[in-house]
């Protein structure tokens, strides 16, 4: 699965895009914030306050309670200021 | 017709021409009443702004701008509606953003204009990074409660 990063979520983790394989047991995008923070410094500074971090699937937007379960590519981003 | 129209979307680099834009709706029709512009440009707050810097995601800034026009579309009685947005460094004074509506009478194009940009503000994966006049590198503009508020007005039940 790709992970896709922009803005201050690319600058803190440090690099534009992974591909990751996901462990047993991620089943949301809530937990798949969970686990992306545990893996290093630069991911618990860009995941501190998961709640403001926004969310794409397949180039939707989705909530964090959404199942990722067929996602080609996950996008995370801090709250868009386009316009 | 509601729906018959299809939105013009473009997410680009280079500027815009504000006056061709309405020119290529409105060329060859007798039947567009009204034609309602909205142009956000780059401010230089106050002469500590030297440049702002937009991210976008490729791909997903065109589907959501498309989602969004599609829906202005399918709401209100248009004629014809383009919606444009640059990427990369802009300068003060350099546009940003382009909507136009254009409709039979003039409050479905108000409207419409207004409902997208409302919801482009909120929902386009759009950032913003600040360059400073004394040449440090400014922070990521936040993204404003008014702008999320300004969106939610327009939802139905």
């Amino acid at each position: 699965m790709r992970l896709i990063y922009f803005a201050w979520v690319r600058e803190r983790i440090g690099k534009p895009q992974e591909d990751v394989e996901l462990p047993a047991g991620i089943e949301t995008v809530a937990d798949l914030l969970r686990w992306l923070k545990s893996r290093g410094e630069e991911y618990e500074h860009a995941l501190q306050y998961p709640d403001v971090i926004r969310v794409a699937i397949n180039q939707e937007h989705v909530e964090h309670r959404e199942k990722i379960a067929g996602a080609r590519e996950i996008a995370l981003f801090p709250p868009m200021t386009g316009g | 017709m509601p729906g018959a129209v299809v939105p013009t979307v473009r997410i680009q680099a280079e500027d815009f021409d504000v006056a061709a834009e309405i020119a290529k709706m409105t060329q060859g029709r007798a039947d567009i009443g009204a034609v309602v512009t909205f142009s956000g440009l780059c401010r230089d707050e106050g002469g500590r702004l030297a440049a702002l810097e937009l991210e976008h995601y490729p791909g997903m800034a065109e589907a959501e701008i498309g989602r969004i026009a599609a829906e202005a579309v399918h709401r209100w009685p248009l004629q014809g509606l383009t919606a444009i947005h640059r990427h990369g460094r802009v300068a003060p004074g350099e546009n940003i953003v382009l909507v136009v509506a254009a409709s039979t009478h003039r409050q479905a194009a108000f409207e419409a204009a207004n409902f997208l940009m409302d919801y482009l503000k909120s929902r386009a994966p759009f950032w913003k990074k600040e360059h400073h006049t004394d040449g440090s590198q400014g922070g990521w503009v936040d993204a404003k409660e008014a702008d999320d508020e300004a969106a939610s007005r327009w939802k139905r039940n």
